[in-house]
């Protein structure tokens, strides 16, 4: 079963759509059970808004350990905010994170409105290392981002892909049981179907 | 590099996608869930849905719009069209839209865009700008170009931004329904006061237009429905032209 964890911050249905698209006979919660996040095989760990609120809401919902434990040693996909909030701190906010993956989120900065923000599209994705998760994917594959703040790594060897805007950054991290992507793959097409369908047949 | 996007839009009413000049002599043109999966198909970079109905009786057949085409096709989609209030926004990204456009709302009540943001986060918030060409300036108008605000729609569209919109779609009312091209005056204008992502909508009559939108009017993305819906050209057609215009697309 897969958990896809429901702390109140934003759509999910996307996320849970994919899921069934891509496997029809997996059964996929959408939950904000511990219980069920504990026991669930696989977690799915999104997230949409402000790092802040989200950081607020998981606590609320008394999710912090229950992240940080289920991060452990079960598949982990994280998404967007889902994969900023691993880091040890945002500077969105000036907030910690889970502080699973040493690094910090900073934010774009534009030039005389050249490049906008958010960081809005599809853009490619540049494989940093192999991965499962890559599976059937092809290297520079365009997904769809929409984003105003980015992780940097403290240690490179994490980064499964990079995607350059203003700058190259890290947009895909992976570290044991953990895939953490800032793109969406439940909207980019066929390619993030692939990624989820990789996702559930992924065994560490 | 990031890819300049092509968004179709679909006007819908009564749970059917129709096509018509200037929302006038409606013809049915299909099933919304088929014609969002043919332009997905065809490589589409995002979906916009319109909703026209008129009667508020029949507001709530876009919901099961959305939630079907949301079921089959991943793509972001943003609906607008009679968007009022908070709780129409909630149920509008709850069946499965990613962005939600403001338009007139916005005008009678711009503290909803700075709500809206505060709530789903800036990303999902689209504001939706109709603007007409008065002398050395441009006026936001309501209505589908029917009512002047008073507005100018550079310092509009800045407002809008500093109030926590993501993104603007900006439609020019003199170049709507027209085949003229965009107003690319207009859209630079904006494009070079603010940060946020620009969409360019109103105009387009070939694929020439949708390459100046970029060029020329520096849009982030370009929408475009007739050009689609009757079938003269296809987004693949589109990206090819743009390409070889050395536009970088998907």
């Amino acid at each position: 079963m897969i958990a896809i964890v429901d702390y109140g911050m934003g759509n999910l249905r996307s996320v849970y759509n994919a899921f069934r698209k891509v496997s029809p006979n997996l059964k996929v919660c959408v939950t904000s059970d511990q219980k069920i996040i504990q026991s669930a095989d696989r977690i799915v760990f999104p997230g949409q808004g402000a790092m802040p609120d989200c950081v607020r809401e998981l606590a609320n919902r008394n999710l912090t350990e229950t992240i940080i434990n289920a991060a452990k040693n079960k598949p982990f996909l994280g998404i967007c905010i889902g994969l900023q909030m691993l880091n040890d701190f945002s500077e969105e906010g000036g907030v910690s994170g889970l502080g699973i993956i040493p690094g910090q989120v900073r934010k774009f900065k534009t030039k005389n409105h050249f490049n906008k923000v958010p960081h809005m599209g599809w853009n490619e994705v540049y494989r940093k290392k192999n991965h499962f998760m890559w599976n059937g994917i092809n290297n520079n594959e365009r997904f769809y981002f929409v984003h105003s703040y980015f992780v940097q790594l403290k240690d490179q060897s994490l980064s499964a892909a990079e995607t350059i805007y203003e700058h190259p950054f890290c947009c895909a991290v992976s570290k044991d049981n953990i895939f953490a992507v800032q793109f969406h793959p439940e909207k980019s097409s066929l390619a993030g179907l692939q990624l989820l369908k990789n996702f559930t047949r992924w065994s560490i | 590099m990031l890819a300049k996007r092509i968004i179709p839009c679909l006007d819908v009413t009564d749970g059917r996608v129709v096509k018509g000049v200037n929302f006038i002599d409606l013809i049915d043109a299909g099933d919304p869930v088929e014609i969002a999966k043919k332009y997905n198909d065809q490589g589409a970079d995002e979906l916009t849905f319109l909703d026209i109905t008129a009667s508020s009786d029949n507001r709530g057949l876009i919901i099961d719009i959305i939630e079907r085409v949301a079921e089959q096709v991943f793509i972001p989609l943003t609906v607008g069209g009679g968007v009022r209030e908070i709780n129409d926004i909630r149920t509008l990204l709850n069946a499965g839209a990613d962005k939600v456009s403001i338009n007139t709302a916005a005008i009678h009540n711009p503290s909803l865009v700075s709500q809206a943001s505060q709530k789903f986060g800036s990303q999902c918030i689209v504001v939706a700008i109709d603007a007409k060409k008065m002398n050395n300036h441009w006026e936001v108008f309501t209505h589908g170009g029917r009512n002047p605000t008073g507005i100018n729609a550079v310092s509009w569209a800045k407002e809008m931004v500093n109030r926590g919109a993501g993104e603007l779609l900006i439609t020019s009312m003199d170049r709507d329904g027209t085949k003229s091209g965009f107003d690319n005056d207009l859209n630079s204008s904006i494009s070079s006061e603010v940060d946020v992502p620009i969409i360019a909508s109103g105009g387009v009559g070939n694929l020439d237009d949708l390459v100046n939108g970029i060029l020329k009017g520096k849009a982030d993305a370009v929408l475009a429905a007739s050009i689609f819906h009757f079938g003269e050209f296809t987004i693949e057609e589109a990206k090819k032209h743009m390409r070889e215009n050395f536009i970088e697309v998907r």
